[in-house]
């Protein structure tokens, strides 16, 4: 692809020309921040903090939504732009609750982080504010539109990467809210609850109930693994506090779900210290399962089957593998079905 | 509109004529025609203009005279077809003749110089022939049979047509950009989307002369390679919807619309799209979403929607009165229409005329006239003799200027310098009796409630706005205020997504440039001057003037005017709610309020 030339804050900075000021921004690591901005989506323009000043344009361009042009001149951090951002954080804190202490988010805000970092303590512009009531109508995810910022991303990114679209704004102007189809709960929608809009909201109007008051960001320890729910092989963060799972995230734009996951992926964590959870091979013996190792485990089987053959051919053997597996892993056993056992008999669970 | 020997009344049939009561009287003409046994044609037009005079009824003698009758009612019918009938004027009556223009209110169209409006109010909308006749689809013709797309967008930049929607923006190059945007499908959009209070050019050109509207973008079709039009009108609208939908089926069967226009190979259509009334709909890209079925939003440009717009294709968006310019232009050539005007803006504005003006209507008149010249020479001044105040230019995206700015002409740059905008053409005229930190609060309500919520400063801040200008009027504005107000309106100027955001803050900003002295008196003096804001008010009655009638204390809601029969009524400032209704009712003009 050509190559684009521009200048930002005085760096030269050479990218390509599908490329926006944000993200080449980012590249050069130069930080503009933001607020509406998350990578999985299409760029919204709404919050206005990424605005910068662009040489010769009629007023100034948002750096999420505007494309690098050769010779371009940006400027990011003027005193006109750090004026502006803050009028704007003092907006948005003007109908903001001040509950931080409390808040879920809390350490994990970008509206508190711009606020940390612009040193807005108080609003000048103080008004109505809103009051709306906590929508806890399932067991997974929590809304409080008290907090929201309205920067659309819960609705995009239903829309727009999981192709669902539960959420749309109802309303104009300052009574304008993210909602569901007559404020049904997210029950009665076609919500799949894949928490993507508790992983993209800002701020704390999005949460997830499991995890909530379990502990703060910075009380975890964040453990990188593979989710073990199906192939896929998306990179999952689990959030580990005094050895317990409080959380499952997923690193944006890191593994093949780039930050995406599912529902089982992002709440299915619960088995890990379930009492129920069986943590070795069983043997029946004597009409009770008694734990057993792996090798006896397998062993067993091994002589089990090897018997089948014997008795009634490959035909009385088959094999049930699971959707949790891998495709190599798939491709393995049905191989020792059909190349060592010698059977077509192989099925799966997903088709239970 | 008359010719075949009979005397031919037209009835002005727009909204306003129907709202100030055309239906009852188009009745009873048809009633006492038929009873009478007369003579007499009678036939429908769309609004002339002369709003302040609604029903109107223009007469067409067969000697070729025509005399326009304002302020009718079913009443007068009788009396008007009998005059009529028998070739006589009543001279009361006379709104204005063709056989003297001095007479009744001549000069107010005398003082206008009509293209847009060339037929609005002087054929049936309902009829394709009519528009025909006075040379309809005779531009379109000549344009698809003789010229090539880049000769029309080059007679069109040669007018130096500007986009009457407000922006300005030149419309021939606005056309280069489309024509040269590549893609395998363009559109063509007609914005008739206006929202703003006291704007109403659209609506009646739509009413009045939906034709010319059709044939300007069947021009601008051609022009740009779109062969795909669309009408963004709001259902509010139902009259101009219907008359487009008449138009346009009348144009299907003529060969106007669909395939090989006027014996080409060039294919055309248009479908109307109803909008549901939101204000930002009339941004182009939120307009676009709104096509699309989507919630009515701006998006950032670029992509301008010359590049991407509807259904991600190349798409121009033109207003109604743009496009209703166009076919004069192609029928009289572009210079002829630069001919009028100023340097950089060229031919003619419509505007209306709303508020204390004395002749509210619909008044198009050259560029580079001066706002002198549209509110006292067409508009006949302030009404009731009081005295101007302030012209709102604009709408609530314009701004309030000062008697002292008059003698500004109308032209894009100047208008731009006050601090107001040309806007779609609204003039909303204030008296002495307009407070202007009330009528500044007024528009901010309007943008504050139509915002459509994206932006973090249009969202927040029109209300954080609002909420000061409410708290001036009521008489709680504190000192800090007037700095609050102007760093928002900064702010929010320049950081909004949208020309709505944008804009909003104009009222408040002109009218703390000219007006600051009653935002002064409002916060640190607890005054209203205009008497206006009820909680800046006493409303009191003078001893000397009152006769003691009790009219007064019978309309008080709250019972707080008291007095004995045919002495000095008072009034209890504790339980008045200041809302006035006395003052209307006083014979003797002896309430007051300060």
């Amino acid at each position: 692809m050509e190559q684009v030339r521009l200048n930002i804050d005085g760096v030269d900075v050479v990218t390509t020309p599908d490329r926006t000021i944000l993200e080449a921004a980012r590249e050069a690591g130069i930080r503009i921040p933001s607020l509406c901005y998350d990578r999985r989506m299409e760029p919204y323009g709404a919050c206005r903090i990424c605005i910068v000043e662009v040489e010769g344009a009629r007023g100034l361009l948002p750096a999420c939504a505007t494309r690098v042009t050769d010779g371009m001149v940006v400027r990011t951090d003027t005193e006109e732009l750090r004026r502006i951002r803050r009028t704007i954080i003092e907006l948005l804190l003007s109908d903001h609750p001040r509950d931080c202490m409390t808040c879920e988010s809390a350490g994990n805000c970008e509206l508190q982080d711009l606020a940390y970092e612009y040193g807005v303590k108080e609003t000048r512009f103080p008004g109505e504010e809103h009051h709306y009531e906590v929508l806890a109508d399932n067991p997974l995810i929590e809304r409080d539109y008290d907090k929201c910022v309205l920067c659309g991303r819960c609705i995009r990114i239903c829309r727009e990467v999981q192709g669902v679209g539960v959420y749309d704004f109802v309303n104009r102007g300052f009574e304008a809210v993210p909602g569901t189809p007559y404020n049904r709960p997210l029950t009665e929608t076609p919500c799949e609850f894949c928490g993507q809009c508790v992983s993209t909201c800002p701020t704390g109007a999005i949460i997830s109930i499991p995890s909530k008051g379990k502990g703060r960001p910075w009380q975890v320890e964040k453990v990188r693994t593979t989710c073990p729910y199906c192939g896929c092989g998306c990179q999952i963060d689990l959030h580990v506090r005094d050895g317990e799972i409080i959380e499952v995230s997923s690193p944006v734009m890191v593994g093949p779900g780039e930050g995406n996951l599912c529902v089982k992926g992002r709440y299915g964590y619960s088995f890990v210290h379930h009492p129920d959870r069986l943590t070795t091979p069983l043997i029946r013996k004597d009409g009770e399962l008694v734990p057993a190792t792996w090798e006896e485990a397998l062993g067993m089987v091994a002589d089990r089957i090897s018997k089948a053959l014997d008795d009634k051919g490959p035909d009385a053997v088959a094999f049930l593998s699971s959707a949790r597996c891998t495709n190599e892993e798939n491709y393995l056993l049905q191989k020792l079905a059909r190349a060592v056992v010698g059977t077509n008999n192989v099925d799966h669970c997903a088709r239970l | 509109m008359s010719g075949n020997g009979r005397t031919k009344l037209v009835l002005g049939y727009g909204t306003c004529g129907i709202a100030a009561g055309a239906a009852a009287v188009k009745e009873a003409l048809e009633r006492e025609v038929s009873a009478g046994g007369y003579d007499l044609e009678l036939d429908i037009a769309g609004c002339m203009g002369f709003c302040f005079r609604e029903p109107i009824v223009e007469v067409f003698y067969p000697d070729g005279r025509s005399v326009v009758y304002g302020d009718l009612t079913p009443k007068k019918v009788p009396q008007l077809l009998q005059a009529a009938a028998a070739g006589e004027v009543l001279e009361e009556w006379v709104v204005r003749r063709s056989d003297d223009p001095t007479a009744g209110e001549g000069d107010f169209l005398a003082n206008q110089h009509r293209i847009v409006l060339r037929n609005c109010g002087r054929l049936n909308p309902e009829s394709i022939d009519e528009y025909i006749a006075r040379g309809g689809y005779e531009a379109a013709r000549k344009a698809l049979t003789t010229m090539t797309p880049e000769e029309i967008i080059d007679e069109v930049s040669k007018s130096g047509l500007r986009g009457r929607g407000g922006a300005g923006f030149p419309t021939g190059t606005k056309w280069g950009f489309a024509r040269r945007a590549k893609g395998d499908q363009k559109y063509l959009v007609c914005n008739a989307d206006e929202g703003d209070p006291g704007a109403f050019m659209d609506r009646s050109v739509l009413e009045g002369d939906p034709h010319a509207v059709i044939e300007g973008m069947i021009i601008a079709g051609y022009a740009i390679g779109a062969t795909q039009g669309y009408i963004y009108c709001r259902a509010e609208y139902p009259l101009a919807l219907k008359r487009l939908d008449i138009a346009i089926a009348a144009c299907r069967e003529r060969g106007f619309l669909g395939e090989g226009i006027f014996g080409t190979d060039w294919n055309f259509d248009i479908k109307i799209k109803k909008g549901a009334g939101a204000f930002v709909c009339g941004e182009e890209t939120a307009l676009i979403a709104s096509i699309e079925g989507k919630r009515g939003m701006p998006r950032p440009r670029p992509p301008f929607p010359a590049n991407e717009g509807l259904w991600g294709k190349p798409t121009n968006i033109n207003n109604v009165e743009t496009l209703a310019a166009v076919p004069w232009i192609i029928a009289h050539g572009g210079e002829k229409y630069a001919e009028l005007g100023t340097e950089k803006s060229k031919g003619t504005k419509v505007f209306c005329l709303a508020g204390k003006v004395r002749r509210s209507g619909l008044a198009e008149v050259p560029m580079g006239y001066t706002l002198r010249q549209v509110i006292f020479d067409v508009g006949g001044g302030v009404r009731e003799g009081k005295e101007f105040k302030a012209v709102q230019l604009g709408g609530p995206s314009g701004g309030c200027l000062p008697a002292s700015l008059l003698d500004t002409p109308v032209d894009y740059e100047a208008i731009t310098a006050t601090g107001a905008i040309m806007g779609s053409g609204g003039m909303i005229v204030a008296d002495s009796s307009t407070c202007m930190v009330d009528l500044a609060r007024y528009f901010l309500s309007f943008t504050q409630a139509e915002s459509c919520g994206k932006c973090v400063p249009c969202r927040l801040g029109t209300k954080r706005m609002l909420e000061i200008l409410t708290r001036i009027c009521e008489g709680e504005g504190e000192p800090e205020d007037l700095e609050r107000l102007e760093v928002l309106a900064a702010d929010i100027k320049a950081a909004s997504l949208c020309a709505l955001g944008g804009t909003a803050p104009n009222p408040v900003l002109t009218t703390l440039k000219y007006f600051r002295n009653e935002y002064e008196d409002h916060i640190f003096h607890h005054k209203c001057t205009a008497g206006v804001c009820p909680a800046l008010i006493t409303v009191k009655i003078n001893r000397d003037l009152c006769t003691g009638c009790g009219a007064c204390a019978k309309i008080c809601p709250v019972e707080a005017i008291t007095g004995e029969k045919k002495e000095p009524h008072s009034i209890d400032p504790d339980t008045c709610i200041r809302c006035k209704l006395c003052l209307s009712r006083c014979p003797e003009e002896a309430i007051y309020a300060e």
